[in-house]
């Protein structure tokens, strides 16, 4: 038999073999593309008019920015009208399972640092089912990016509320309205102690790529809550945010190192409440010294913690932007020196492991 | 069979035997050496006294000493139930011989009852003559109380159906260790090594690997490693000197296949098993666990193993320790996740998605009592028909069962190859038995262990006419699909949940379509047989007219069965099947030829369930679901009156007929 030297630092893995060989074959890697390389064949298939199709534009020209080739990208989706999205990208991708796609995610994404991994979820797939699966991705900081498109509604299953939707919201499982207080999943994320939390609009192109870029830069997970607008079932559920007469006056911008000042002419600020939160006052009324300046590089997540209460559910006072954006070691890249390390004492040793300390011979 | 009991009364030994050889002792004490060819031995005691890990050490004496041998760890599910009681009573039996043994024994020989409870829990299980040793210092009123004792079961004379050595074992190890520097409470934990060292001296043991691992078990309190190393030693001086027992006994080397042995567990056997597929297959091994009783330790093993390129992940629950392993293998790992029944009952939906995406993935079921949380410490096969159809849909999967300890290695060897050559989820069903349990392992040459490097062959090149990549495309032989990782450029793919077009992997709603890949999903496992060896039959004239099926840990219990039925002088033909799913190609015609067919199992007849539907066979379901292994002597009985009853004249009539 040949003695082949497997599974030791220095030997090539099958895995990389067949990279070694992909390489051979086509050259280096493709990192300058266009958006229409990230397109498929496939025919989209989400409702004429749904926020999906801006998302999904807007990921595909934001994309080649990155410089990532298409190859070492892979989308992980659950269950829900979002999940459909991996088979819209020209890149790797697993339409999973209902609420398991962070955990399918994680896996990959421990296992194979070299790549760049996403997950596309949608309020139900990650705030119900997948609620478990959510936070523990975002405690361990597995680097990974997480798009959760928020609608606010179920829209696959045509119609019932959401762990996203208002109270006393009418739909075909709530006759007379619905009980349960909603979460909000970007106060949920930072209670995780995500490392980074960002809320976009699908309708704002330039914010939504602005957003995204941070999040894929961001090394560790990144979620970025999408408003979404179903237009068949929860249709205007944004339209407070994105119409142009009152959206300015109920959006709060998130811009890293600027004062949080907001509305019409600026009319309306962010301060300190007596209570180690934050509250809206109006601009002329306090001193300009106790307006925030936004700072997302914050340790402590009690501030970005208190900016996602400012929101009220039915959509007044959104800050959007990004919320959080702090450093912390990835779990992939701790898990790896894990490995080095014991390899420090010497690779694997498999007839030493199989012996183990306490042996005995038996003599022919 | 051919044991004999321990005997102690120097009355009845001493020189009685002619095996006894007298021997001197410090103090003129005569005393004598009994030969025996087996024994087992019980030791119980409460939860917190240590008593799985003096059997454990014991066990580890006996292995290097040559003997054959075989465990069986019962303990509670509670980590420390109120001292003293009966459910906190925790027992380890272990049978070791000069020949090789298939079962840890029926009854126990010697039971030492370290507490009354101990004694309580236990005594109905050792035959009347047997030698039972007590630790007389906790048949304390009160301890008696607790377990409903009116009187003092050492001193009422109810215990004079056994050879009864009440020592104070307590007191001699809190004496032993007085200048130690221990307080009373501390020096009284070690009072299982001062046990230890008695049997060691009783059955001749080896005691260099036990001073040992108490030095590097307690290499960072060396004041406990002192104390124990010295109760140790004053147990087995006291068994040399004292007059309570005059007889010590000798069971001499088994004789087994030349090589290098090991002492090893099911568990740890698995976990090895695992990590020399990884080293075989080249492939990373990604473990995606969440703990639970009794796969636990497969999960501490494998953490250990990261200079092999292992990574461990401990989930937050059971579904995402099946989904990080499956998304694992989609980056071209070797997923596995490690669990119990109730965490397969979990995990039945990612299974279902990794049948439908067609990814390898070892699934490890250590099957214990349920349904739902049942008896998590203690023994059954009952997940069979979980592994086999618990999920929604068509969705086969392949099913194989180790059939002892050390098979367990094997066994995950084998579910890697299946894994990785067909591109499939495999389950493995080990039990609560096998992965406690512990027998001598021939440790093989890594160099001889199947190479599963051909099992692995990932697409980095185009497969279709167009040269485009169809994800779906099979290999012709084993209908496996073309497996592409991510990193590799031009092959990008997407899979998922939704049923898959032929060849593409689009996603299609074609009736004819689904029923295309549904009976390919089959026909692929179904293949599977083809890879596997024929039916392995027991039948030394090959005229056996009854035969015994099992699968799993039942073999060993079966085989001794198997062994007196043969010594009565009958014929048993036995068949242990690794593969349950698929069944050996030729299993159906094996099983025709016999006129009846039984089929011991530790749950309600599964597997005859199968064997029944799939080969219109009458099997003979005979079922017990104790928590605990069969008794070999029960199932002979069962063999027994099949053989009887099929042909009374087939008993050779030289050796009366009778089981022994």
């Amino acid at each position: 038999m040949t003695t082949v030297e497997l599974g030791m630092p220095d030997a090539p893995t099958p895995i990389d073999a067949a990279i070694a060989r992909s390489l051979e074959q086509h050259g280096p890697k493709v990192t300058e593309l266009k958006g229409k390389d990230f397109k498929t064949d496939q025919e989209v298939r989400w409702c004429p008019g749904c926020g999906d199709y801006v998302i999904l534009n807007a990921v595909q020209s934001f994309l080649p920015s990155l410089g990532i080739a298409r190859e070492d990208m892979v989308i992980v989706s659950g269950i829900g009208c979002s999940s459909r999205f991996p088979y819209y990208m020209n890149t790797y991708g697993m339409h999973s399972i209902h609420g398991r796609a962070p955990a399918i995610a994680t896996g990959l994404a421990a296992s194979r640092p070299d790549l760049s991994v996403w997950v596309v979820t949608g309020d139900g797939d990650a705030l119900s089912i997948g609620g478990n699966h959510l936070i523990h991705a975002l405690r361990r900081n597995v680097d990974m990016t997480i798009l959760l498109f928020n609608n606010r509604i179920y829209g696959l299953t045509k119609g019932q509320y959401s762990p996203t939707s208002e109270v006393g919201k009418v739909t075909k499982s709530t006759p007379m309205g619905s009980l349960d207080h909603p979460f909000n999943p970007v106060s949920l994320a930072i209670g995780a102690d995500a490392t980074f939390v960002g809320r976009a609009m699908d309708s704002d192109r330039k914010g939504l790529t602005e957003v995204l870029r941070q999040a894929a830069e961001h090394k560790g997970t990144s979620l970025v809550e999408i408003y979404q607008n179903c237009n068949i079932f929860n249709d205007g559920a944004f339209e407070l945010l994105k119409d142009p007469a009152t959206g300015p006056m109920w959006t709060v911008p998130l811009v890293h190192g600027e004062p949080l000042v907001f509305g019409p002419g600026g009319a309306s600020c962010v301060v300190r409440d007596d209570f180690g939160g934050l509250r809206i006052a109006e601009t002329n009324q306090v001193d300009a010294s106790e307006i925030v300046v936004h700072d997302a590089t914050r340790e402590d997540p009690s501030y970005a913690f208190a900016l996602s209460r400012l929101s009220t559910q039915d959509l007044r006072y959104t800050p959007m932007g990004v919320f959080r954006k702090v450093q912390k070691p990835s779990y992939e890249a701790m898990m790896s020196e894990q490995l080095d390390e014991a390899r420090l004492q010497g690779p694997g040793d498999l007839d030493a492991l199989l012996a183990g300390g306490d042996t005995w011979e038996v003599k022919a | 069979m051919t044991g004999t009991n321990p005997t102690v009364a120097p009355s009845e030994s001493n020189g009685a035997l002619a095996t006894t050889v007298s021997s001197s002792a410090p103090g003129g004490l005569v005393k004598s050496v009994v030969e025996l060819d087996r024994v087992v031995i019980r030791l119980a005691g409460d939860s917190g006294d240590g008593m799985q890990l003096t059997g454990n050490r014991f066990t580890s004496e006996t292995a290097s000493f040559g003997n054959d041998l075989k465990t069986l760890p019962n303990f509670p599910a509670e980590i420390r139930a109120p001292t003293g009681t009966l459910p906190g009573v925790s027992s380890f039996q272990l049978q070791f011989a000069d020949h090789d043994v298939m079962t840890p024994g029926d009854a126990p020989d010697v039971l030492v009852a370290m507490n009354p409870a101990a004694l309580k829990a236990n005594l109905s299980e050792l035959p009347g003559g047997g030698l039972l040793i007590l630790d007389s210092d906790e048949f304390t009123p009160r301890n008696l109380a607790k377990v409903g004792y009116a009187t003092n079961p050492i001193e009422d004379g109810s215990l004079e159906g056994w050879q009864t050595v009440s020592v104070p074992l307590t007191s001699m190890t809190t004496d032993a260790l007085k200048d130690s520097g221990l307080g009373k409470k501390e020096a009284e934990r070690s009072k299982n090594m001062f046990t230890l060292g008695l049997l060691s001296w009783m059955y001749h043991r080896p005691t260099e690997g036990t001073v040992r691992f108490l030095e590097r078990q307690f290499r960072r309190k060396p004041e406990i490693a002192a104390a124990n190393i010295a109760a140790f030693r004053a147990g087995y001086n006291y068994g040399d000197t004292t007059e309570a027992f005059a007889v010590s006994y000798e069971i001499k080397p088994a004789p087994m296949r030349p090589g290098r042995y090991r002492n090893i567990s099911g568990n740890q056997a698995l976990a090895l098993g695992l990590v020399a597929a990884g080293q075989r297959s080249g492939l990373p091994v990604f473990l995606g666990a969440y703990p639970i009783t009794p796969a636990s330790d497969i999960l501490h093993e494998l953490s250990r193993h990261k200079a092999f390129g292992v990574r461990t992940f401990q989930a937050e629950d059971e579904i995402a320790g099946i989904g990080a392993a499956l998304g694992a293998s989609f980056g071209g790992a070797l997923g596995i996740t490690t669990t119990s029944g109730p965490g397969v009952a979990l995990k039945a939906e990612t299974i279902g998605l990794a049948v439908m995406t067609e990814l390898p993935l070892v699934i490890v079921d250590v099957q214990r009592g349920g349904p739902s949380t049942g008896l998590p410490t203690k023994t059954e096969q009952s997940d069979l028909l979980q592994a086999m159809f618990g999920r929604n849909g068509e969705a086969p999967i392949p099913v194989i069962a180790p059939r002892s300890p050390g098979d367990c290695f094997d066994a995950a060897v084998e579910a890697a190859r299946m894994a990785l050559t067909y591109r499939t989820p495999v389950m493995l069903l080990s039990d609560g038995y096998l992965a406690n349990g512990a027998e001598p392992w021939a440790i093989p040459d890594a160099d001889s262990l199947p190479d599963l490097t051909s099992a692995v062959a990932f697409a980095t090149e185009p497969n279709g006419e167009d040269g485009e990549f169809l994800p779906y495309l099979r290999d012709p032989e084993t209908l496996a699909r073309a497996w592409a990782i991510p990193g590799t450029a031009g092959m990008q793919h997407r899979i998922g949940g939704l049923e898959k077009a032929d060849k593409t992997g689009n996603i299609s709603y074609d009736p004819a379509n689904h029923d295309f890949m549904t009976r390919t999903r089959q026909a692929k496992i179904d293949g599977i047989a083809a890879s596997i060896p024929l039916t392995d039959v027991d039948d030394p004239d090959g005229d056996a007219r009854v035969a015994v099926i099992g699968w799993g840990s039942t073999y060993g219990p079966i085989g001794a069965a198997a062994r007196r039925i043969r010594s009565s002088g009958r014929k048993v033909a036995q068949i242990h099947l690794r593969h349950i799913n698929p069944f050996p190609a030729d299993l159906g015609e094996v099983l025709a030829r016999y006129d009846r067919v039984i089929c011991p199992e530790m749950n309600l007849g599964q597997l005859s369930l199968l064997l029944r539907a799939k080969y219109l066979v009458d099997i003979e379901s005979h079922t017990q679901v104790r928590g605990l292994p069969f008794r070999a002597a029960e199932l002979a009985a069962v063999i027994q009156d099949a053989i009887d009853t099929v042909n009374p004249a087939a008993v050779n009539p030289a050796v009366n007929g009778a089981l022994q």
